[in-house]
């Protein structure tokens, strides 16, 4: 009789790790941990080795210690009596703040720019062009620069405001000071102040802000509320009430309550000794910081998303136009929808180079993380190695942060599959 | 990913951190070429010239120091420093000595890891301001904007002043000296403070010096001199004794063009051991007999070497002060060549 015997098993031989299917991607793997943990290995210990040479050790108790300096522009209360460590978060927070203020400015400076380069109307297509073209080829460390250069050199001192015939006036009804060393804008000040709510280590943040936080976010909700009233009316009936007006209602009204019953004023800055007092000054390396961060990123991201809108086949548009929609809903409603998915996972990648770029900000003195703990903090304490690791793991964290965020933006707006 | 990130991290800082400490005098001798770390440009003190070569009064002590160990005050490669980098280009051995206007401290001298060989000039810092301003002293400044060098002393100086004089002002940071020169000419900042050396120097270089003042405060003690790492004495054994033949040499009335003849005929044995006409102190330091005679050769003794380049013949103008012989009432002292 026959039968088939499975064959038997071959005994194992060493070069079976090789020349055997079945083992040979996991002999590679294993050699290739072995070769990175060596290396890992040997740079650390090198680390180690030339730190005790050089009489060094790894601690990083120096970020308790007096920082001893100032900084220009903080958010939260800083004076040079505080820790290396607050100067830490003051340099982070600004860092934040430029970064923000700098993807919010390039989303939108990028968008219209997108959509106006695809424009009918050739000289202005042609005008964005340039424009793209002009920004996104030069190094954003000679933007930063001659942006700032410009501030300084063209704008006028504060001096140029004092006496009877001054040489420079203030704008907008005499309420905003644009000098040479920064913007000079009113400051809001209330009546009724309802006081603070202390968050600790010297940070608050005041009642009336909060209100105004919660007053909006709840506008918001209502607003959304009408607008499934209304959709439910149009599925029901065809036809869709007027609501903009119930809208722009819940959206000012609270607000307007909260102004007259807070009793908020604008208080204008005036000059004072050397410089303005009273209003907020802006400085200008934040603000020349910022322009060119958003010009700069804003050519990289208008090319996004002019790609993310031609990726949209033009038989989506000619539906479109041939069940009579307008040229503008048909961008809204169905363009810039499927555009989103293209236009998502490179914008995320705009927005990491933004906060990475900003880091150039020690180019015109402004104090970011690199400058309070890679600059001034690094360089009073010689803690170079703790205050580069430290720094490079914050900016690691903000990029991981900013990542995660926009990967769940991307997949709420990406292609859903059923 | 995460991986890669973390080795390249570590790579990044082991690469930084230092090249262990070798023995600076022979590694200098075998790349024949001091590396002499000096300022990116400050008039008077490090700058390069129309040709491009670099003097100063800090460029000096480079060339010396060359000069006595290597024989040619030629064999300098000068690495301009910025106040935030200086440090970090020491300790990582990018260069052998920092003569960098750089202010000895004790957690300079102690934490960061330096050896401060001694002190080429005593200075103080101040402020400059524009005549017009009307300020006459530094207690008028309440509420100014302040331009001021990052990762220096006179930061922390600046902040201590106002705050024990209970004023408020603004700071302006800038990188260099250069930039800061423009920030102030272009009046975003009333003030602008650094070593009252550094602030003539300044001043010397604009179109009108006439309209700016140095304001008569000093509100700091800033002895400046070079500096090496910590941990190779011998090393720092030559650069200090090199600065103190420089200092010595003035004191003894030795300068460039009776070096010779004094080597020769000189019968003061003080003079004589400087120069290595008798004893041989350079081979207790690794060097030949000559070495001291060269290194003033190289340009000068300290009183040439300041008249050349900071005194008040030059533009900068500086009188000497406190950086007279301590014979004339100065504090510069050599100690005893025995």
């Amino acid at each position: 009789m026959a039968y088939v015997s499975a064959p038997a098993e071959p005994p194992f031989r060493l070069s079976m790790l090789i020349y055997d299917r079945r083992y040979r991607s996991l002999t590679f793997q294993v050699i290739v941990f072995i070769l990175v943990m060596a290396v890992a290995w040997w740079l650390v210990d090198n680390t180690i080795t030339n730190l005790s040479a050089m009489g060094k050790d790894f601690n990083f108790g120096f970020l308790f210690q007096r920082a001893g300096y100032d900084i220009p522009q903080t958010l939260i209360p800083y004076t040079a009596n505080d820790t290396h460590f607050r100067a830490a978060v003051i340099g982070l927070l600004n860092t934040l703040l430029v970064s923000i203020l700098g993807c919010i400015a390039a989303t939108v400076l990028g968008v219209a720019v997108g959509v106006a380069r695809l424009s009918n109307n050739w000289l202005f297509a042609r005008l964005m062009t340039v424009y793209v073209e002009i920004f996104r080829n030069m190094p954003l460390l000679l933007w930063i620069l001659i942006i700032y250069a410009i501030f300084t050199e063209v704008l006028p001192p504060p001096n140029a405001y004092r006496g009877d015939d001054p040489a420079a006036s203030m704008i907008l009804f005499d309420s905003v000071a644009l000098t040479n060393r920064y913007t000079s804008i009113p400051t809001l000040a209330m009546t009724n102040d309802p006081g603070s709510l202390d968050l600790g280590a010297r940070v608050t943040i005041n009642w009336a802000t909060i209100s105004f936080i919660v007053a909006i976010l709840g506008g918001l909700y209502v607003r959304r509320l009408i607008g499934n009233w209304a959709q439910s009316i149009q599925n029901a009936t065809g036809s869709r009430p007027t609501t903009w007006w119930m809208s722009l209602a819940v959206m000012t009204i609270p607000s307007i309550i909260l102004i007259f019953f807070f009793g908020l004023h604008l208080v204008p800055p005036e000059l004072k000794g050397f410089n303005f007092t009273g209003g907020i000054n802006v400085q200008n390396s934040l603000v020349a910081l910022w322009l060119a961060l958003t010009l700069y990123t804003g050519a990289f991201i208008a090319e996004i998303v002019r790609a993310g809108i031609l990726a949209v086949s033009k038989g989506q548009s000619e539906a479109a136009f041939a069940l009579g929609m307008r040229p503008k809903r048909t961008m809204n409603l169905v363009i810039l929808p499927q555009a989103l998915r293209v236009i998502v996972p490179p914008l995320i990648s705009q927005y990491l180079n933004l906060m990475k770029n900003s880091s150039l900000a020690i180019a015109v003195g402004y104090m970011d993380l690199r400058g309070t703990l890679g600059g001034t903090t690094l360089n009073q304490t010689g803690r170079e190695l703790e205050s580069m690791v430290l720094m490079m793991a914050t900016y690691l964290v903000l990029s991981l942060i900013i990542s995660a965020g926009m990967n769940i933006f991307n997949s709420r707006v990406k292609l859903k599959e059923r | 990913m995460n991986k890669s990130l973390f080795l390249g991290t570590v790579a990044a800082v082991t690469l930084t951190a230092g090249m262990g400490m070798a023995d600076t005098l022979a590694e200098v001798k075998a790349r024949g070429e001091l590396n002499c770390g000096v300022n990116t440009g400050l008039a008077g003190f490090a700058a390069p010239d129309a040709s491009g070569n670099w003097t100063g009064f800090d460029v000096a002590i480079c060339k010396a120091v060359a000069a006595a160990v290597l024989g040619d005050p030629a064999k300098v490669k000068y690495v301009p420093t910025t106040g935030q980098t200086r440090f970090t280009a020491l300790a990582s051995g990018e260069v052998d000595v920092l003569a960098r206007n750089s202010t000895w401290t004790f957690s300079r001298d102690t934490d960061l890891k330096l050896d401060f060989v001694g002190v080429n000039y005593f200075d103080g810092q101040g402020f400059m301001v524009s005549k017009d301003l009307g300020v006459t002293s530094a207690k008028e400044l309440d509420g100014a904007t302040v331009c001021i060098q990052t990762g220096t002393t006179t930061e922390l100086n600046l902040a201590d002043f106002f705050q024990a004089n209970n004023m408020s002002y603004q700071p302006v940071n800038i990188d260099s000296n250069a930039e800061g020169e423009q920030q102030y000419m272009a009046g975003a900042c009333d003030a602008y403070t650094t070593d009252a050396s550094g602030l003539a120097a300044t001043r010397a270089a604009f179109a009108d010096p006439e309209n700016h003042i140095i304001l008569p405060e000093i509100i700091s003690k800033e002895p400046l001199g070079p500096a090496v790492r910590h941990g190779d004495s011998n090393w720092g054994d030559i650069v200090r004794w090199t600065l103190y033949a420089l200092i010595a040499a003035e004191e003894y009335g030795i300068t460039s063009k009776n070096l010779e003849e004094l080597a020769k005929s000189s019968q003061n044995p003080e003079v004589q051991r400087l120069l290595g006409t008798t004893d041989d102190l350079g081979a207790m330091i690794g060097l030949d007999k000559e070495w001291a005679r060269r290194a003033i050769a190289a340009s000068g003794n300290y009183g040439e070497i300041f008249a050349a380049n900071i005194g008040e013949q030059t533009p900068i103008g500086l009188a000497r002060g406190l950086n007279a012989q301590w014979t004339q009432g100065g504090l510069q002292y050599a100690m005893p060549f025995r």
